[in-house]
C-alpha cells in the first residue's frame, strides 16, 4: 500500500488539491496500484501548494506545486516538481515547529496519529496538577496573547482562576479577521485537537467546564474540519464529562461568525456570542471578571490556545527558552502579499524583517523591489525598507511605531500606492466600526473625504489628517478606531511622495 | 444560497427556533440556521424570534443590521466573493474586482439579472499567501485572474 499524503488546508484546495486528489485516485486505478490517500494539513509552504507527498522508503517526498496531470508523475516517484524529502527542504529545516509541530504531518482527524505524536502528553500532566499550578506553569513559559495585544496569558488566566463563580468559561477567539493572516485557520483545519487540547488545559487551569470556539464565518473548511474534531473528542473521552477519565468535565461547542471584522475584538465577540450587536464593551469589567453572561471568562486566541500543549508536553522552562526579551518562545508568521515565498513559518522570536521577507519569503513575486510590508493586519504599520533591520518582537516593533499584532506580513512591491493604502485603512474602519464612538465612526469617514483631497492636490489637508489621527488615537474606546492611525500616518510619514506626487500632478 | 430554495413555512420556521433554544446565546445560530435554510432570514420568522427570545422588534432588527453576513433577501444562485484586503490588494485584487464588476454591469452587492450570481466584497479568505482570493458558495479559489474569474462565472451561470 503506497501512502499519499494531499493536504485539505483551504490554501491548498484554493490552488487545486481536490482535483489533485482525485486525479491520484484515478491514475493508481488505472495502473493497478493499491494507494491510501491522506488529507493532511499544510506544511505552510503556500507557493508549492497542492504539495504533495509520498511515503518512500519510510520517508516523505514533496511534489509541488502539484497539478491533476502530474498524477502518474507522483505515483512513480519522479519528476520535474520533485522536491525530494520533506523535512529537508530550507523552510522546514530553518523554523522551530512547536505550535505547528504536527501541522502537515498527520490527519487532522485522527485522534490516534494525535497520540502518537505528542498529543495529550501535557493535558494528561495537567491532569495531575492543581488549578494553581497550571496557571503557573502557563506564567513560567511566558506566553503571550497571539490575538494582537500581547497580554501575558497566565496573569489572564490566573484572573479568571482566582474569580468565584457558579459558571466560568473558555472562550477561543478564531474571529482571525487581519488581512495577511492565516495562522489560526491552519492549525484548526490541519491539527485541530491541539486546539481543543490547549482549551480542555485552561479549563482545568481556571476551573471552567464549558468552552466555546468564536470561528469566522468566511472560513467554511475551517467550520467542518472543528466541527467534526469535537465530535471525535467527545467520543474519543477527550470532552464531555469526565475528561481523560479525570473526573472533571470540559466541553467546547463551535459558534460560527456573521461577517463582522470589529467582533474579533473580544468584548465584542462575547456580545455577539451572547446574540447581541458586536459593540465594543467598555473596560473595567475585565471579561476575566465579567465575560460571557456576565461570567468570568478567559477569551483567547487560537495560536495562544493551541500552543498550550506543548508547553505542558515539553515543560514551560523549554518554551521560554525560545525567544528575545519579553517575546518569549514562537511566533507564528504568515509571509503573504505580494511574495515569492508565502505561507506559515515559525520560529523563535527575534528573525529581522529583512530576514523574513527578503531571506525566507524571497522577495517580491513580482521581481521588483520591495516598498513596503505591512506588519500585524490592517490595524498596523507599513514599515519600510529602511526599518527592515527590526526583529520581530512585541516591544522591538513597538518601539518602531509598530505592532507585531496576530504576526501576519503583506508585503508589497514599488507599484504600491500609499496614499490609496491608507485611504483603504480609513475606508475599513468605517466599513467595519461598531459605531459607539465618535472618532471612530465619523473620523474614519471623514478621514476617507481627508485622503480624497490630498489626492486631489490640497495639502493643506495633511494637517488636517494628522489632526483627525489623532482624535481617532486619544478617543477610541478600542484599537479598530485608536489604531487605525497607524498604517494611515506610517503610510503618510515614511512614503510622503505618494502623497505629494498627487499634489504636483494637479498643479 | 438559492432562491430556489423552498417558501419558508411558519412550521420550519418554528422548528429551527425551538432546535436552538437550549443553547446559551440562542440568536445568531438561529439566524445562521434560517438564512442557511431559506438563504435569508425571512419576515415572517421575526415575530416568532422575539416571541422566543423575548427580544423586542428593535433588538433583533439591531442585530440582523449589525452583521454582514445576514441578508432580508434572497442572494442569486450563486454567491461570488472578491477579497478586498490587503494582501490580495498587494497582487491586484482591486484590478480585478473592477474588472469583475465592469464586465458584469454590478456595483457590489448586486445580481446578475438572471439571478445566477451576486458579487459581495469580503475582507480576507486567509488565503493570503495565494491571492487573489476569491469564494464561490462555500468554495475557495487562489489566484484568481481575469480568465479565472470569467470561467467561474460562466460554470456559476451568470
Ligand atoms: C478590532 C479588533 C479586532 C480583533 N480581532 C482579533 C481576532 O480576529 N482574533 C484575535 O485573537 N484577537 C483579535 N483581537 C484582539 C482581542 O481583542 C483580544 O486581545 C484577544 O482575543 C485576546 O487573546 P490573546 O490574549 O490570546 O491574544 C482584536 C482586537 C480588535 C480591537
Ligand atoms: S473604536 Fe470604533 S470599533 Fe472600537 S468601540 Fe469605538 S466605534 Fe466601536
Ligand atoms: S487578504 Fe485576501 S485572502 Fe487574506
Amino acid at each position: 500500500m503506497m501512502k499519499i499524503w494531499v493536504p485539505l488546508d483551504s490554501a491548498a484546495k484554493a490552488l487545486g488539491a481536490d482535483e489533485v486528489a482525485y486525479a491520484l485516485a484515478a491514475a493508481a486505478n488505472a495502473r493497478g496500484i493499491k494507494v491510501q490517500i491522506i488529507r493532511n494539513g499544510s506544511r505552510g509552504m503556500v507557493w508549492l501548494e497542492p504539495l504533495v507527498e509520498v511515503e518512500i522508503n519510510g520517508i516523505r517526498h514533496g511534489f509541488g506545486p502539484a497539478a491533476p496531470d502530474d498524477a502518474d508523475d507522483i505515483l512513480s516517484g519522479s519528476g520535474a516538481k520533485a522536491l525530494g524529502p520533506v523535512e529537508d527542504l530550507d523552510w522546514m529545516r530553518r523554523q522551530t515547529r512547536l505550535t505547528f509541530a504536527r501541522c502537515g504531518v498527520i490527519d487532522p482527524l485522527s485522534l490516534d496519529e494525535y497520540q502518537a505524536n505528542g498529543g495529550l502528553v501535557g493535558l494528561r500532566r495537567a491532569i495531575a496538577m492543581t488549578g494553581q499550578q497550571v496557571v503557573d506553569e502557563v506564567k513560567t513559559s511566558g506566553l503571550r496573547g497571539r490575538g494582537g495585544a500581547g497580554f501575558p496569558t497566565g496573569i489572564k488566566w490566573q484572573t479568571v482562576h482566582d474569580a468565584t463563580a457558579p459558571q466560568k468559561y473558555v472562550v477561543c477567539n478564531a474571529d482571525e479577521g487581519d488581512s495577511g493572516t492565516f495562522a489560526d485557520r491552519m492549525i484548526i483545519e490541519g491539527d485541530p485537537f491541539s486546539l481543543i487540547e490547549g482549551m480542555a488545559i485552561a479549563g482545568l487551569g481556571v476551573g471552567a467546564t464549558r468552552g466555546y470556539v468564536y470561528l469566522r464565518s468566511e472560513y467554511p473548511d475551517a467550520i467542518r474540519v472543528l466541527q467534526q474534531a469535537v465530535r471525535i473528542a467527545r467520543n474519543g473521552g477527550l470532552l464531555g464529562p469526565d475528561v481523560l477519565g479525570s473526573g472533571r468535565a470540559f466541553d467546547i461547542e463551535v459558534r460560527v461568525g456573521a461577517g463582522a471584522y470589529v467582533c474579533g475584538e473580544e468584548t465584542s465577540l462575547l456580545n455577539s456570542l451572547e446574540g447581541k450587536r458586536g459593540v465594543v464593551r467598555a473596560k473595567p469589567p475585565l471579561p476575566a471578571l465579567e465575560g460571557f453572561l456576565g461570567r468570568p471568562t478567559v477569551v483567547n486566541n487560537v495560536i495562544s490556545l493551541a500552543t498550550v500543549p506543548v508547553i505542558f508536553e515539553k515543560g514551560a522552562q523549554h518554551y521560554a527558552d525560545f525567544g528575545l526579551g519579553r517575546s518569549r518562545g514562537t511566533v507564528t508568521l504568515q509571509i503573504a502579499g505580494n511574495v515569492a515565498r508565502g505561507g506559515l513559518f515559525e520560529t523563535a522570536f527575534g528573525m529581522t524583517l529583512d530576514q523574513a521577507v527578503n531571506d525566507i519569503g524571497g522577495g517580491t513575486a513580482s521581481g521588483r523591489p520591495v516598498k513596503a510590508v505591512q506588519v500585524g493586519g490592517p490595524l498596523g504599520a507599513y514599515m519600510p525598507v529602511a526599518k527592515f533591520d527590526t526583529p520581530l518582537g512585541y516591544e522591538e516593533l513597538d518601539s518602531q511605531g509598530g505592532l507585531i499584532g496576530h504576526a501576519g506580513l503583506v508585503v508589497f512591491d514599488d507599484t504600491a500606492d500609499m496614499l490609496g493604502m491608507a485611504r483603504f485603512a480609513m475606508e475599513f474602519c468605517a466599513v467595519e466600526s461598531c459605531g459607539k464612538c465618535t472618532p471612530c465612526r465619523i473620523g474614519a469617514v471623514r478621514g476617507v473625504e481627508t485622503i480624497d483631497r490630498i489626492a486631489a492636490g490640497d495639502g493643506n489637508a495633511i494637517g488636517l489628517l494628522t489632526d483627525l489621527c489623532d482624535t481617532m488615537r486619544d478617543g477610541s474606546l478600542c484599537a479598530l478606531g485608536g489604531f487605525t492611525p497607524y498604517p494611515v500616518m506610517s503610510a503618510l510619514t515614511h512614503f510622503p511622495d505618494d502623497f505629494a506626487r498627487r499634489k504636483e500632478a494637479a498643479e | 444560497m438559492p432562491s430556489s430554495a423552498p417558501a419558508p413555512s411558519d412550521q420550519d420556521i418554528q422548528a429551527i427556533i425551538s432546535d436552538h433554544l437550549g443553547l446559551e446565546g440562542p440568536l445568531l445560530p438561529i439566524l445562521h440556521a434560517l438564512q442557511h435554510s431559506f438563504g435569508h432570514i425571512p419576515a415572517a420568522a421575526h415575530e416568532p424570534i422575539i416571541k422566543a427570545l423575548n427580544i423586542s422588534r428593535a433588538e433583533l432588527h439591531g442585530v440582523i443590521s449589525f452583521y454582514h453576513d445576514f441578508r432580508d433577501n434572497p442572494a442569486g444562485r450563486h454567491v461570488v466573493k472578491i477579497c478586498r484586503a490587503e494582501a490580495c490588494q498587494a497582487v491586484g485584487a482591486d484590478a480585478l474586482a473592477q474588472a469583475t464588476l465592469d464586465k458584469l454591469g454590478l456595483d457590489w452587492h448586486g445580481t446578475t439579472a438572471n439571478g445566477a450570481v451576486t458579487i459581495e466584497p469580503v475582507y480576507c479568505l486567509g488565503l493570503c499567501a495565494c491571492g487573489p482570493a476569491a469564494m464561490v458558495d462555500d468554495r475557495v479559489i487562489g489566484r484568481v485572474d481575469e480568465a479565472r474569474m470569467q470561467r467561474l462565472l460562466q460554470e456559476a451561470g451568470a
